[in-house]
């Protein structure tokens, strides 16, 4: 088994950072506003909140890459704004890990030990350390450009490590990262804390934080709450409910308990629907409304993302604006979205291999599967971004090799970059996407004008769509995707590193979209978004190795140590079960 | 309606074109910034005339010839101060300091020599650290002593008849008649090429050109819609100079104004199809500017700009045809001090056009494979 660098020589018991009265404004804005906490060695403290709380800004002044404007961050006893060694003790992973993308990833080691100041004669010992620990060995010489997002993690964790920190920052690390390489970063991280290193993982996943030891969750620049993320999920005790076999459309049902007073928070869950109730709410309006659409109403347990968006307050209403103002998709093709026998090889290298697959009118189908098994491929050649080696891909009735053009005015899509021009005020990308789509005139107009009601985005016309807040940036992104009323729409990891409540906007809209008729394509890391689908297609080493209702694949892993799977670890299951099919068949044919 | 919506994309892209180069601070200043700086260096300080020049003279001679030479160099154009040295010592730290760029130094029989009718020699002592300033010194102080030797001795075998040189088009040789137009053409070279190399990359960079490639759009048409922002700017600058040339610089304008400005957009075109070629390969910003760099330097170096062609070598020679900037400086210092005739433009416009049909062609076909 893997060892992992020996920990700090800190006291298990002095807290590894301090932090007291801490503030830090940007001009106008209030980044941090008097933060006082405790982070002690030895366990997982999560870092949590909605964007825009603070929490790149608190990392940023840990790692002493900022001064504060006042109170203080003792980190391993010393004064971060002191300066001198600060980075002997830290070990600091931004967001997007600083790897030279042209080196390997031996070189890029080496790098980082130089800049440690690691000695040379012990190089060879810590990287054989490093490279077990984080498994990578096999990888070494590899280019760090070429590396999938869980493995750049694992090269950004392994040179955050270099100089034996006593105190570990993690910006986000699991953006971009599959279940599988996700796994793998909590073994390694938790390997650390147990040997008395203390680590700060920030996050906007809430699965990620419910799995902390301790949380900070902030909120505005405040420390909202501080303690074990069970204490949090404690509060909501009884609050949490599951509207389960609902009869009708679920997401109909979803949108009409979210416009209920008594309801704070829901989300669709496979099959059912999952809803949590205002504090001191009584259970009778759901209650109503479950027996109007045949469901039961089941206790859960709460999660701490209940009690996150409970915290901030609840989550958004349950009626979109858009979608309202959508007409009704009618569409001939009952499949808009068709692949048969979709191949693409990049010379010897197969990415996706004879997938087939049908979606339906108004269906939100999922694709998902590690890093590096042909989902993005497969999802590039829908779109008509790739030209497929063989097989057919149709959308919306359109050949996407014969007819590209007429099949692309027909889709929409949305990347997770929320790809808009920089350097266009919002008003002029607004102005391009629709002339771009062939909009012309007065109904050009009429969109452009339209989507700005809708999103409100009339205070931030002559601003550039960088300086927006995060979720003002993803209605933009929505908007300019969505002004030629594509009856199909494309999501490339739509939410990647967006908080629950800009997410839970998100899906409003989406939802309601989809109620109107429009298909939905969506490729995603994120497993509770894999339960918004009503149909999941698990690809793995560039095949289709399942593809079912989110709650038939969860009840296919079932087992007897873990009866009741969670999407997360029923798409471990299914990948172990594929690799271990894949053993059985070289077994038999190589005897 | 096909034409219509053809027509409402490609508009759509054009302006998202032109805003992005024009509302981009940083992309303005490369617009205005190098342009500004060229004209005034070529123009103001880059030039191969020599002026200004001090000198030394250590004179051991008293008679009449070298009060003659010594009266003709103190009168000459380019010479601005003479130091009188009396030692050998003086004169070399002269030259050390850098205080004169050239030393004369006339032999006690100089001027008996002349009377006798022998050959007179003097020596001159050039500074080594300017050559190329030196050199052309060395040519002016040869020029006045052949001319005073032959006003000295008109009848001497000895003396030489001095040709006179009159130089067609440009009859005093000004250096700025050369420049000036020819900047036009290397600006406008320059601006194109690193104005389309960004383009494709930075929407490559910024995620912005997947979305592009999933819109109806068709690679034909993110090539056109590339091509005409920067064949805009491209000739607005290249105009700018060429006014500058007129006006400011009062170069004389003799050829025809409508055959330069379609050669002037023709060089912009091809080059706005090397341009679209290195972005569309190049995957990063930084790749491009460094891919647009290296075509740039050295097709300016092989223009014929800096030097003739006729004396490269025969293989860079061809090398040099092959090149849209070497066709333009002939065709832009043609209509300028020439007057060249509409033939002679053709005969230099044609392989530029073949340079643009060949290079668009090419970037239309390495976007569309992008897509494959």
């Amino acid at each position: 088994m893997a060892t992992l660098p020996e920990p700090g020589a800190a006291p298990v018991d002095a807290p590894g950072i301090e932090i007291t009265g801490l503030t830090k404004r940007f001009g106008e804005t209030v980044a941090l506003a008097g933060i006082d906490a405790e982070i002690r060695p030895g366990r997982l403290t999560g870092l949590v909140g909605p964007d825009g709380a603070g929490k790149t800004t608190l990392m940023r002044i840990l790692t002493g890459l900022m001064t504060p404007d006042g109170g203080r961050a003792l980190v391993a006893g010393r004064d971060v704004a002191a300066g001198g060694d600060i980075h002997s003790i830290t070990g600091y992973m931004p967001q997007r890990f600083g790897l030279y993308e042209d080196l390997s990833v031996l070189q890029n080691m080496r790098l980082y030990a130089e800049l440690r100041g690691v000695a040379a004669a012990s190089h060879d010992a810590v990287f054989a350390r490093l490279l077990a620990f984080t498994r990578l060995a096999p990888f070494t010489s590899r280019l760090a450009g070429r590396l999938s997002g869980g493995m750049k993690q694992k090269l950004g964790l392994a040179c955050a490590l270099m100089g034996q920190p006593q105190v570990l920052l993690l910006d986000e690390p699991g953006v971009g990262v599959d279940p599988l390489s996700r796994q793998d970063l909590w073994r390694m991280v938790n390997e650390l804390t147990g040997a008395g290193m203390t680590v700060v993982w920030s996050t906007a996943y809430l699965d990620e934080a419910e799995r902390c030891g301790h949380v900070l969750l902030l909120d505005r620049g405040r420390l909202a709450f501080d303690g074990p993320p069970e204490k949090l999920t404690a509060r909501l005790a009884g609050r949490s409910f599951r509207l389960e076999a609902v009869s009708g459309e679920r997401r109909a049902v979803l949108a009409e308990a979210l416009e209920l007073p008594s309801v704070c928070d829901g989300v669709i869950e496979g099959s059912g629907v999952r809803v949590v109730l205002r504090r001191q709410a009584r259970r009778d309006e759901i209650e109503a409304l479950a027996s109007r659409s045949g469901a039961t109403v089941v206790p859960v347990a709460a999660r701490f993302e209940d009690a996150f968006v409970d915290l901030l307050g609840g989550g958004p209403g349950g009626t979109s604006a858009l979608a309202a103002r959508m007409e009704p998709v009618t569409l001939a093709d009952s499949s808009p979205v068709v692949c048969r026998d979709l191949s693409k090889r990049f010379g010897d290298f197969t990415a996706t291999d004879r997938v087939s697959f049908e979606v339906g009118r108004g269906e939100i189908f999922g694709l998902i599967g590690p890093n590096g098994a042909g989902k993005s491929t497969t999802f590039k050649m829908l779109c008509g971004l790739l030209k497929p080696t063989a097989g057919e891909a149709r959308v919306a009735g359109h050949d996407l090799r014969r007819a590209a053009g007429a099949a692309k005015s027909r889709l929409g899509y949305m990347a997770q970059k929320f790809s808009l021009y920089g350097l266009l005020s919002v008003r002029q990308n607004l102005d391009f996407f629709a002339g771009v789509y062939g909009l012309d005139g007065a109904l050009r107009r009429e969109r452009v004008a339209e989507m700005i009601e809708i999103f409100q985005l009339a205070p931030y016309l002559d601003a550039a769509p960088e300086s927006l807040p995060l979720g003002f940036r993803q209605r933009l992104a929505m908007a300019c995707a969505l002004m030629h009323r594509p009856p199909v729409l494309f999501l490339d990891e739509p939410t990647s590193g967006v908080d629950p409540l800009t997410r839970r906007e998100f899906w409003t809209h989406i939802n309601g979209l989809v109620r109107r008729g429009v298909t939905v394509m969506v490729t995603t890391h994120f497993m509770d978004e894999a339960e918004y689908c009503d149909r999941v297609a698990l690809m793995y080493r560039a095949r289709l190795i399942a593809l079912d209702t989110p709650d038939a694949l969860k009840h296919a892993a079932a087992t007897a140590e873990c009866p009741e799977p969670s999407m997360e670890q029923a798409f471990i299951h299914h990948i172990q079960a594929a690799d271990r099919e894949d053993e059985a068949t070289t077994r038999s044919a190589s005897p | 309606m096909f034409r219509r919506l053809f027509n409402v994309r490609l508009r759509a892209q054009i302006v998202k074109e032109l805003l992005s180069i024009l509302r981009d601070p940083r992309s303005r200043l490369v617009l205005i910034g190098p342009p500004l700086i060229q004209l005034l260096v070529f123009s103001f300080a880059a030039t191969l005339e020599v002026n200004h020049v001090d000198l030394a003279v250590y004179n051991r001679d008293t008679g009449r010839a070298s009060y003659e030479l010594l009266a003709e160099i103190g009168a000459a154009g380019f010479v601005n101060r003479v130091y009188a040295v009396h030692s050998p010592a003086q004169r070399r730290a002269l030259i050390d300091r850098e205080q004169v760029i050239a030393a004369l130094d006339i032999p006690p029989d100089f001027s008996r020599n002349v009377a006798a009718g022998h050959t007179a020699t003097a020596q001159v002592i050039l500074d080594g650290r300017r050559a190329n300033a030196a050199q052309i010194t060395l040519g002016y102080l040869d020029r006045i002593a052949a001319r005073t030797g032959a006003e000295l001795v008109p009848d001497s075998p000895g003396a030489r008849d001095p040709t006179v040189v009159r130089h067609w088009f440009n009859p005093n040789l000004i250096y700025r008649w050369y420049i000036v137009p020819s900047l036009s053409g290397i600006l406008s070279t320059i601006i194109a090429l690193i104005v389309t190399a960004l383009s494709i990359a930075r929407e490559r960079e910024l995620g912005t050109f997947d979305q592009l490639m999933v819109s109806p759009t068709t690679p034909f048409e993110i090539i056109v819609a590339k091509t005409v922002p920067a064949v805009l700017i491209g000739t607005v600058l290249g105009l700018v100079m060429i006014g500058a040339a007129v006006f400011v610089f009062g170069v004389p304008f003799r050829g025809s104004f409508g055959l330069l400005l379609p050669s002037l957009v023709l060089l912009i075109l091809s080059m706005v199809g090397i341009g679209l070629m290195i972005s569309a390969i190049s995957s990063t910003q930084q790749q491009a500017i460094l891919g647009a760099f290296a075509v740039a330097v050295p097709m300016v170096v092989m223009s014929g700009f800096a030097t003739p062609v006729d004396n490269m070598p025969r293989v860079l020679q061809w090398v040099a045809e092959c090149l849209p900037l070497t066709h333009f400086l002939v065709i832009v210092q043609g209509c300028f001090v020439k007057a060249l005739p509409p033939g002679v433009v053709w005969g230099q416009a044609w392989p530029m056009a073949a340079v643009a049909v060949v290079t668009l062609g090419i970037a239309h076909v390495v976007v569309r494979s992008r897509l494959g």
